[in-house]
């Protein structure tokens, strides 16, 4: 919030061995169905090597039935044909079944991960998110997961396929002919090396690129937010000029990112092509000067016509060759883009989460004419802090009363900076606590240290007597009831967001609440009253209005304790006045601290503490305070004073 | 249903129509792309035959026959060399034309969309919300980019091998070529079917992408809310549900594109056993009259060739049908016409900050049947001060908008030194009538700059001079760097007061003849608020100052108070005469000012 935001590093180079954690990942959760994948694949990228084999065989068999007819071919040919068909109906199968156990996969593992990222997120101390931008975290769970999707789907799968298929040729080159097989080699070396240039320079134009998406889309979303702004000043012109040159980069960037990947494909196939033109010329010099063929098996003596079936299989064997080293250099952006972004992802999910070492947990209980507390399930109106003792193994109950009190605390977003001095200041049971201040004297720091949002640095924070570090942080929260400032609707309808205070609230109980927050009748105009779709954040709301339903949340959520922080100052102060009268009714003797800016929200106040740079300095009831002529008198009557 | 289907088909052309504009000097490179291509395809079609022969030369060899065949088999090897060659070059290019072509044309359409909403005036700007706008400059111009990438290379490219692929086989073989016109059918027909099912799937897909993503940013936005209502397991269910859905819908798609591959290889399968079935049959029955062994291996790969352009081919009307949402999206504000702007012959002066208000009436759209503002009469002489007050909703904000011509009247005129504010340039107005916003934005950079919006060639002077007045000097000297400081997008790192008091010394910058500020001192402690008002009275008395203000404080010493209800004006007067004669002022009074009261 007000600590410094720290940019998440913007695109990094994937960092070691997020390969291999993406992987282990992939693995873990999905065991037998990738397994399953990786079988199926293998049967599919064996037999779509299998045609050039098929070829060889069937041009032998043509050549024999060149010469005797074709009644003595018959039976081999109808056997060629049959393996064909029943090999070839393997591979479909295959890759039937991979291909769509690879959809589910994928989107299996997205699933995981999203759920996976979000889940974790939930646990994170509201520090990370004071310190992360909502873009940056919001880019993980689009363009970082879009681009494992593609990773996943696509990439993996592929690099898989050419390892096999290319294995596969490698033992059918090796056993065809060596010769041509190192002829194979220096055009694929060439490629690898072209691969690694035009390739490795795509790859990096491309995560160029996305900084300059990151850039201008930054710079549109600000302008765009200023739009009305922009207008009043005339500064049209000024945000053209800032946007051209924003754009005229990505163009830069976009240009050569988009135009080493294009030429990468024909430079590659091309070069498979003249690899394919130089096989078949040293196959036609090895034939015409009789140069015995040599194979992984040891040299073969053989005629020119079976040396040249040899020479018209291995033909299309080159062509898939380097089709397959061609075909998975495509792959290279999607790989740097994709582990950029898993290792983004990864970095998301390495946050320590929120530590929570408390014991004492709130419970329901019944209260005996005695005093004695027991705990029970149902609604009884009375909550206790169930407090087990580690030493000697009992539990004792502390009624829910709603004191809180704090002894000199001292506390700073970051070590080296205190914002808050020697606070100390008693709650008690059924008070309204006021703090007033300007903005930065640490009012709504105050609050993000009793519901623990952050922990203090020294001192003591007790609630009921209880030292809040020992009560769980969940049982905590639940105790207060909190209305800030940034009021945060939900997408959902009225009754919904009010619903959220109290997921087991009635619809009266909602009603009431809204009543009760002077919500009720603004609702009611409504088109589809407490039914009415709130979007975007309750976009379609004024900021008060948004701000009464905000106090009817919390009102449904009946706690013994609230916090407003600024929860009113968006509401004129006539409407206010009626919220006030609501509110009072509802806390009517419980703990209250108000924070507000406009002095005629606190007036009622048992106490006002007035706050300067992190000290309290002043400390009364409004009467006591403007008898006292400080600080407060000084807010309170400063408009006058010039007169 | 038909007529639906009509309206669409009729939608695309000017949409493209639209779209095309913004192609200009790519013109060239998106012209030369398919020329690269069309002449890359001929010469990578032309390798199989060269290929053939070559083969069928060697093959002469073996079979002992004389004549100059080594020389005849140099040549076609260098042929082929070349061949290879030259197509590599035109592919190159291609692709480099293509390049620039594509990223050309998405930067001069984001540059054009851009450059339209600049010229938007408020109703427009209302009309489409900001997270909108954005995704429309951002995803929606990628994908017409991807779209147009396509379009000027792929789509030809596939077409071409297709014909020539065709064109080839049938010039060795019609026969054999005939077995083409059998397995094609059957990918088509597949990839059509497979198509049309997976489409709606996929426009489902964005949309529940787009809510998978909202309740992420509500959730981050939110967590303090989340946190404090111990929410995070329904989150939690929440988000789980969110995400399943889009699973299940992704995978429902991604499994009906998975048939895609199979029936792919189905037909290549397919294709080479009959290939190889008649092709055998052929060689040994005619004794390779009709066919040489060679040719086999060219009718593999012109079947492959053929097949692949089909599956490219769907590919691209799949990305192209997935495209056309965002460019009617994007085209949708192109031809959005600004329903303000400056008159010809246009008055360029503006005399002094008078401002009159005849018979006003204001509603925000022709479809809202209620007026924001009805019948709203009012003379402010120049250099006075006026306050407006009146609780949330009854217009005081559109009253004001009025001045600066950020809306029109619907009927009835604002007058602004006797001249109708419809009369005056634009920029002449609004330099002349300063605005300060409820919700105001700063921008990233320094102070000093984001002063200089008001004026950019400001002194250094006279921007301390400003900020004087508006009370902000104290506070940035206070900064390290001074004016020097940087803030961050959106000013999170001054306060609301700070914030505030920034944006009415920028504003004070243009040297306004009316000053209008709309509760912008509401985060500013009432001593400040105090000390503006009173420098604004001491250093800029000949300036109309307009105030809208919830702080009765604010506004009691103004020369004019105005209270607004629903939508009209109930009473113009002084503090005293309002505080003697009008109830809601006094019921504001006094609930502000408790201590009067109670001495009252």
């Amino acid at each position: 919030m007000r600590s410094k935001s720290v940019k998440m590093a913007k695109r990094p180079a994937p960092k070691k061995g997020t390969l291999g954690r993406l992987l282990k990942l992939l693995f873990k959760q999905n065991k037998a169905l990738l397994i399953t994948v990786f079988i199926c694949l293998t049967i599919s990228a064996v037999v779509s090597v299998a045609s050039s084999v098929f070829l060889k065989n069937l041009i032998d068999v043509i050549r024999v039935g060149l010469k005797d007819g074709l009644d003595s071919v018959w039976l081999s040919l109808v056997t060629i044909f049959v393996t064909m068909g029943g090999v070839y109906g393997i591979g479909v199968l295959g890759s039937f079944t991979y291909t769509r156990l690879m959809a589910i996969l994928t989107q299996k593992f997205l699933h995981q991960i999203r759920t996976g990222v979000f889940n974790k997120m939930q646990s994170y101390p509201i520090r990370f998110f004071d310190t992360h931008k909502t873009g940056d975290i919001m880019s993980t769970f689009t363009n970082d997961t879009d681009a494992l999707r593609q990773l996943v789907s696509q990439s993996i799968p592929q690099l898989f396929t050419t390892m096999i298929s290319t294995t596969t040729l490698l033992v059918i080159m090796f056993t065809s002919s060596l010769w041509l097989t190192l002829v194979i080699f220096v055009g694929v070396i060439a490629m690898f090396s072209v691969t690694k240039i035009v390739g490795g320079n795509s790859a990096k134009y491309f995560i160029k690129q996305q900084q300059s998406i990151g850039k201008t889309e930054g710079y549109i979303q600000e302008m765009m937010q200023g739009q009305k702004v922009i207008k009043v000043f005339c500064h049209e012109d000024e945000s053209k000029e800032g946007f051209d040159k924003n754009n005229e980069q990505l163009y830069e960037d976009a240009k050569n990112a988009h135009t080493f990947a294009n030429i990468l494909m024909p430079i590659m196939g091309n070069l498979g092509n003249i690899l394919y033109v130089l096989v078949a010329f040293v196959g036609g010099i090895l034939v015409l000067n009789s140069i015995p063929n040599v194979t992984v098996l040891g040299i073969q003596e053989v005629n020119p016509a079976a040396f040249l079936s040899i020479i018209i299989a291995f033909l299309p064997i080159s062509k898939q060759f380097t089709g397959n080293v061609a075909q998975s250099s495509q792959q290279i952006n999607s790989v740097v883009m994709g582990l950029a972004g898993a290792s983004r992802i990864f970095e998301l999910l390495d946050v320590e989460p929120e530590t929570d070492e408390g014991y004492v947990t709130l419970v329901r209980c019944r209260i005996a004419d005695d005093g004695t507390i027991t705990e029970c399930e149902e609604r009884t109106g009375h909550w206790a802090w169930k407090h087990p003792h580690k030493a000697d193994g009992t539990v004792t109950y502390t009624e829910l009363k709603g004191d809180i009190e704090m002894i000199d605390v001292d506390f700073g977003y970051v070590p080296e900076k205190i914002v808050l001095h020697n606070i100390s200041l008693y709650a008690h049971e059924g008070q309204k606590v006021a703090f007033v201040g300007a903005t930065g004297a640490g009012k709504t720091t105050i609050t993000n240290l009793i519901n623990r949002f952050y922990d203090i640095a020294d001192g003591k924070i007790r609630y009921d007597g209880i030292n809040i570090n020992k009560i769980k942080k969940q049982d905590l929260r639940r105790s207060l009831g909190i209305v800030l400032q940034d009021t945060n609707l939900f997408t959902g309808t009225v009754m919904e967001n009010i619903r959220y205070g109290r997921l087991s609230a009635s619809d009266e109980d909602c009603i009431n609440a809204a009543k009760l927050a002077y919500a009720h009748d603004f609702v009611t105009r409504l088109p589809d009253g407490y039914n009415t779709m709130l979007t975007a954040d309750g976009a379609n709301l004024s900021q008060g209005q948004r701000q009464l339903l905000s106090i009817a949340r919390a009102a449904v959520k009946d706690a013994p304790v609230m916090i407003l922080d600024e929860a009113t100052s968006s509401i004129d102060t006539r409407t206010e006045a009626l919220v006030q009268k609501g509110t009072d009714r509802l806390m009517d003797g419980r703990t209250v601290f108000v924070i507000a800016h406009r002095l005629s929200t606190v007036q009622n106040s048992n106490v006002i503490m007035v706050l300067e740079f992190g000290n309290i300095i002043e400390r009364g009831t409004h009467d006591e305070l403007i008898a006292k002529r400080g600080k407060y008198y000084q807010l309170y009557t400063g408009a006058f004073e010039l007169e | 249903m038909k007529s639906a289907k009509k309206e669409q088909k009729q939608g695309v052309i000017p949409i493209v129509k639209t779209l095309s504009k913004s192609i200009r000097e790519y013109k060239k490179p998106s012209i030369l792309t398919p020329i690269m291509v069309m002449l890359e395809v001929i010469f990578e079609c032309l390798i199989p035959f060269v290929m053939t022969m070559l083969l069928d030369r060697i093959d002469k060899i073996s079979k002992g026959e004389s004549g100059d065949l080594m020389s005849e088999i140099l040549t076609y090897g260098l042929i082929l060399l070349a061949l290879a060659f030259v197509a590599l070059v035109f592919g190159a290019l291609s692709g480099k034309f293509c390049a620039t072509a594509s990223s050309g044309f998405a930067k001069n359409l984001r540059k054009d969309l851009y450059y339209k909403i600049q010229g938007f005036s408020f109703v427009n700007i209302d009309k489409f919300s900001t997270s909108s706008l954005v995704t429309r400059l951002t995803t929606d111009i990628t994908n017409v980019e991807m779209s147009y990438m396509m379009l000027i290379r792929i789509a030809v490219r596939a077409p071409f091998m297709l014909i020539f692929s065709l064109t080839m086989a049938f010039t060795i073989n019609w026969t054999m070529a005939l077995i083409f016109l059998c397995t094609s059918p059957i990918l088509i027909v597949g990839l059509f079917i497979i198509i049309r099912k997976a489409v709606p799937f996929f426009n489902r897909i964005f949309h529940k992408y787009d809510k998978l993503n909202e309740s992420v940013e509500e959730n981050v936005r939110g967590m303090r809310v989340v946190k404090s209502y111990v929410r995070e397991d329904y989150e939690k269910e929440k988000f789980e549900k969110a995400s399943n859905e889009v699973k299940s819908d992704f995978t429902k798609a991604e499994k009906l594109i998975a048939f895609n591959t199979p029936l792919m290889n189905f037909c290549i399968y397919a294709g080479i056993i009959l290939i190889f079935v008649v092709g055998s049959l052929l060689i040994i029955n005619s004794n390779e009259t009709v066919l040489a062994i060679a040719e086999l291996q060219s009718f593999m790969t012109y079947s492959f060739q053929i097949l692949m352009s089909l599956m490219m081919l769907s590919m691209i009307l799949v990305m192209i049908v997935m495209s056309s949402a965002s460019a009617k999206r994007i085209t949708e504000v192109l031809n959005e016409s600004s329903t303000i702007y400056s008159p010809e012959n246009s008055v360029t002066e503006i005399a002094d900050g008078s401002i009159e208000f005849n018979d006003v009436c204001f509603r925000y759209s022709e479809k809202a049947d209620r007026y924001a503002l009805s019948d709203v009469d009012l003379k402010i002489n120049s250099g006075e001060t006026v306050g407006i007050i009146g609780s949330t909703g009854s217009s005081k904000t559109t009253l004001v908008q009025l001045i600066p011509r950020l809306y029109d009247t619907t009927s009835g005129s604002v007058k602004v030194a006797n001249v109708n504010v419809k009369d005056y340039d634009l920029t002449a107005l609004r330099d002349s009538v300063a605005m300060v916003l409820q919700k105001n934005t700063l921008f990233s950079g320094t102070i000093k700059e984001n002063l200089r919006w008001g004026n950019k060639f400001a002194t250094d002077e006279e921007l301390i001079k400003a900020c004087q007045l508006a009370q902000a000097d104290e506070f940035i000297q206070a900064f390290p760097d001074g004016y020097d400081t940087y803030i961050e997008q959106g000013g999170v790192n001054v306060s609301g007061g700070q914030k505030q008091r920034l944006c009415i010394a920028r504003a004070l910058l243009k040297k306004p003849k009316i000053l209008i500020l709309d509760d912008s001192t509401s985060a500013v402690d009432t001593k400040t608020d105090a000390l503006i008002r009173k420098a604004f009275k001491e250093y800029i008395p000949e300036t109309t100052k307009i105030i809208i203000a919830q702080r009765i404080n604010s506004v009691m010493d103004a020369d004019k108070i105005i209270i607004m209800d629903g939508g009209t004006i109930t009473a113009i007067g002084t503090h005293e005469q309002l505080l003697a004669s009008n109830d809601i002022y006094q019921e504001l009074y006094y609930s502000q000012n408790k201590e009067e009261a109670r001495n009252a």
